[in-house]
């Protein structure tokens, strides 16, 4: 099942406010039933869509599920539990980032802030919903690494487990 | 008006945060206090039974450092066999006192280790209030959760397990518990992984310390589940529950006893469909949001039917095959009720695990139990994600409770939560002072029509300040709150009665009146403990039923054949069947196993009931499970079908082991013929038993311990004689029993 979700995922990260791309791109695909046509459309919604830094999270999380898969062919149980289980956390873990940093899930996570995307470099990641969200984010610069800290916390526990898991 | 605008006025939140530290403080004083009544009025001692294994794992590990406190092989239980202890117990307990020690040693304070473990279950309940508190203000606000904190702080079903001197898991795990949910539903209400993992943590430590995690471990997946069926899925969910499941399974597994349980047990199986459930419902939610057409979403519902029932079959065939394990007969006779007494007697033999009677509901939580379902009800009102784990906690923790009398423990909890809630509700109606003006409530005469109909009948709950519904005669609002602090001020009587009366009394000295109603205690377990422990040879060993195991361990420091760890069923079969046959048949049994001691309880000189020929039919039972050819339950019942001590007592029942070690010169306390049984409340036979292959060791002050040693072969000198003697006939046996009664003398030490 985690396996299938990160192919799945690739797709997801357009912002919804972008209502041109949702109506052109969309619609053509609601009317074929076609799996084939559906995957096309994904694939380019998604390759013009997401924002270079989602694509390098999505890239790692590619790696991490190839990591997980080849870890199948090694036995010792407590090892491969470790290992396994650092694969799908860290991926969990970096699905959880992915969600909270994307802007479409803004309501959800009134307190965890994604990261500061209203600096100067991040600002061709968002496009146009971004001016909204700076003159939020602007007076509680503290928070804006919330999410990014969050999953630094969760990943550095999760690694201490597996390292004293692995023996 | 004053009273509103001192709890709405910002300059007055200072007072109000001090206010509710002063409450909180006093709150967890009222909770340690409340469970002191037992070191008060005897001693500071352990009680029960299990607790004395945690003492003395617990010194172990003060004594000779964590590591070798983890690597611990305990070679004085379970005789022959020895235990691993390190990898079969919770270590959480130990461990937390073993800080505190060294924490208090550091800060100068040097507390004997007893001390602390003693006062580990009140300190703790202190924080199980805090908890209780953080708890119910994510569920309404800072005043419910103040009530439900002074709520747990002295319910009777909580502090019965949680008594000074009552030093075992639940202890610390009531608070773990509590803590753990409180950090699951800030997670799921911040959609945050810091509080995620922070929640794995405390579930990480609840692991280590009570085997009862395993109801968190399916109350968050089954919150998670009912959550997406009732269409409530947010990515705040997947990012809780995800962050939760993978660092906390991990954890989990860290524990050498719970091992790798979480993958392999039926028991673990819920959390990890939901956490394979959860990815495929946030990819199709992803997609669903990406494409918006019908035919689209239903293809997409389609998938998450086949791939939950997909995964739900691979999981039934996975258990079938039996890769994963089924569930354990414990949790399985949650349940089926009827399977632990048809297939596992030692689960239906300790009298915690029967179903609990009504009043025991009333008795442990007195006003909170009518006011639980009202809570409940108000849950439902205000549905809100946090809202749904109350009401499934409330529902699962209802039908445990019903279905064991310890498991009253996890249901406490919501019962005080869900109260508070309710009865904060009624106070927030019924206390608001101001009164609206009257062209206000003209002009909201039409709108309070509307909701009026169903309005009518809760509007006595709860409080529908949205609209001008409300109290407003002074005296209905006096009547009711007066009510109910008369209600809250028996609550306190109530609670301090009965942790008085009925909770407070260790096991381990029996106290009772005299007729001038001064007390008398009774303390033969600790006599003849130590008489173990000062007069046999460091290396013997000692059998007796189960029960006592982890006290002669514990007291008497000496090796033990079976404990109240029951992880050997055929071992304690074993000492059963010694128990229940003949002296022929036993008498091998207690030599190949280097039994040098035999422990029994009898309780018949002083009317203690909870003796071992009251057990003696668990003992048949567990011991006919393994050999049902040897030890026949029938056999111990008269043809009429009653179980007899006296004069009618079965011709089996009359040479077991057990009834000569009870009974044994019993009589000669007696007028001749007037020897009685307090506790069967029968005339016992005009001549009593004779032992030949046991000696009477000692017998305490009021009979209640009695220990015989085991003879040797060649200790008479007559080298087969003693084997001879129990192999031949009355006759011979006649012309022993003069010695025994010799032997008797030795109780004067």
């Amino acid at each position: 099942m985690t396996s299938r979700a990160p192919a799945a995922r690739k797709p997801a990260a357009a912002s919804p406010s972008d209502p041109s791309t949702t109506a052109a791109s969309s619609e053509p695909s609601s009317q074929s039933q076609n799996p084939l046509s559906i995957l096309r459309t994904l694939t380019s919604r998604y390759s013009e869509s997401t924002p270079s830094r989602t694509k390098l999270i999505d890239a790692f999380l590619v790696f991490l599920v190839a990591a997980g898969v080849l870890q199948f062919a090694y036995c010792p149980f407590n090892a491969f539990l470790a290992g396994f289980s650092a694969t799908v956390g860290q991926f969990v873990l970096t699905a959880s980032l992915r969600i909270q940093s994307n802007p479409a899930n803004k309501a959800d996570f009134a307190e965890v802030s994604p990261e500061r995307y209203d600096l100067p470099y991040h600002r061709h990641c968002y496009g146009h919903d971004r001016n909204g969200k700076r003159s939020g984010r602007n007076d509680s610069a503290d928070k804006d690494y919330r999410a990014f800290a969050d999953f630094v916390f969760g990943s550095v526990l999760l690694h201490f487990f597996c390292i004293n898991f692995i023996n | 008006m004053s009273m509103d605008a001192f709890f709405k006025d910002e300059s007055a939140r200072n007072l109000r945060s001090l206010l509710k530290v002063v409450i909180l403080v006093t709150i967890a004083g009222a909770a340690v206090s409340s469970r002191l009544f037992s070191v008060i009025r005897f001693e500071s001692i352990i009680h029960e039974f299990d607790p004395w294994f945690n003492f003395r794992a617990t010194k172990y590990l003060v004594k000779n450092g964590f590591y070798n406190f983890w690597d611990w092989f305990d070679d004085r239980t379970w005789h022959p066999l020895g235990r691993v202890t390190g990898g079969t117990l919770y270590p959480g307990l130990m461990v937390t006192s073993g800080v505190i020690y060294h924490i208090l040693r550091f800060l100068t304070f040097p507390v004997d280790i007893r001390n602390i473990c003693v006062l580990l279950a009140p300190a703790f309940s202190g924080l199980t209030a805090l908890a209780t508190y953080l708890f119910t203000k994510e569920m309404k606000d800072e005043s419910a959760g103040l009530l439900a904190a002074a709520f747990i702080g002295i319910a009777p079903g909580y502090i019965s397990r949680s008594v000074a001197g009552s030093y075992d898991n639940e202890a610390i795990a009531i608070f773990l518990l509590m803590f753990t949910f409180y950090l699951w539903i800030k997670a799921l209400k911040l959609g945050s992984a810091y509080w995620g993992a922070l929640c794995a943590l405390f579930y990480f430590y609840m692991v280590a310390a009570w085997g009862g995690y395993v109801f968190i471990t399916n109350m968050i997946p089954l919150h998670a589940f009912v959550l997406i069926v009732m269409g409530r899925y947010s990515p705040r969910l997947y990012v809780s529950y995800v962050s939760w499941y993978a660092l906390g399974t991990l954890g989990s597994m860290q524990i050498p006893f719970v091992g790798f349980l979480p993958i392999r047990s039926s028991e673990h199986m819920a959390a990890l469909g939901v956490f394979g459930l959860l990815q495929i419902v946030a990819f199709v939610d992803y997609v669903r949001s990406q494409v918006p057409s019908k035919q689209f979403q239903s293809l997409l519902r389609a998938f998450i039917i086949i791939a939950f029932v997909g995964s739900s079959a691979a999981l039934v065939l996975l258990t079938v095959s039996g890769t994963i394990a089924p569930w354990s007969g414990r949790f399985y006779s949650l349940w089926d009720t009827g399977y632990a007494k048809i297939h596992i007697p030692i689960i239906a033999s300790v009298s915690e695990h029967q179903p609990t009677a009504w009043p025991a509901f009333f008795f442990d939580l007195e006003m909170l139990i009518w006011l639980f379902p009202a809570g409940v009800y108000m849950c439902f009102r205000t549905l809100a994600d946090e809202h749904v784990f109350v009401i499934i906690y409330a529902i699962m923790a209802s039908y445990f409770a019903g279905v064991m009398v310890r498991l009253m423990l996890t249901l406490t909890p919501v019962v005080c939560v869900a109260a508070a809630i309710a009865l904060s509700n009624i106070l927030d109606t019924y206390t608001t002072f101001d009164v609206p003006e009257p062209a206000a409530v003209e002009a909201a005469i039409a709108t309070e029509e509307k909701a009026k109909t169903g309005d009518k009948k809760p509007g006595l709950l709860t409080a529908s300040r949205e609209s001008i519904v409300g109290i407003f005669s002074q005296g209905s609002k006096i009547t009711v709150v007066g009510a109910f602090t008369f209600y809250l001020f028996l609550f306190v009587l109530h609670c301090t009665w009965v942790t008085s009366n009925a909770y407070s009394s260790p096991s381990v000295v029996l106290a009772s009146r005299l007729p001038d109603g001064s007390q008398h205690i009774i303390d033969d377990y600790r006599e003849a403990y130590y008489w173990l422990r000062k007069n046999t040879p460091d290396d013997a060993k000692i059998m007796s039923w189960w029960d006592y195991g982890y006290q002669i361990g514990g007291m008497a420091d000496r090796a033990t054949l079976v404990d109240n760890n029951t992880w050997n069923n055929t071992h304690i079969a074993t000492v059963g069947k010694a128990m229940a046959s003949r002296e022929e048949v036993s008498y091998p049994i207690l030599r190949q196993h280097d039994v040098d001691y035999v422990l029994v309880i009898f309780g018949g000189l002083l009317g203690y009931s909870g003796d071992d020929i009251n057990k003696f039919l668990w003992m048949i039972r567990i011991a006919e499970g393994v050999w049902p050819n040897e030890v026949k339950e029938r056999d111990f019942f008269t043809p009429r079908g009653e179980y007899k001590v006296d004069d009618q007592a079965t011709e089996t029942m009359k040479n077991s082991l057990m009834y000569k070690m009870s009974y044994y010169n019993y009589h000669a306390l007696f007028p001749a013929g007037k020897a009685q049984d307090r506790v069967r409340g029968v005339m016992l036979p005009e001549t009593g038993p004779t032992l030949n292959t046991l000696d009477e060791a000692f017998t305490s002050e009021n009979w209640i311990v009695r220990i015989y040693k085991v003879k040797d072969l060649d200790k008479l000198g007559r080298d087969h004689a003693s084997a001879v003697a129990f192999e031949s006939g009355k006759k011979k046996r006649k012309g022993k029993s003069g010695q025994s009664k010799g032997a008797r003398q030795l109780r004067v030490i």
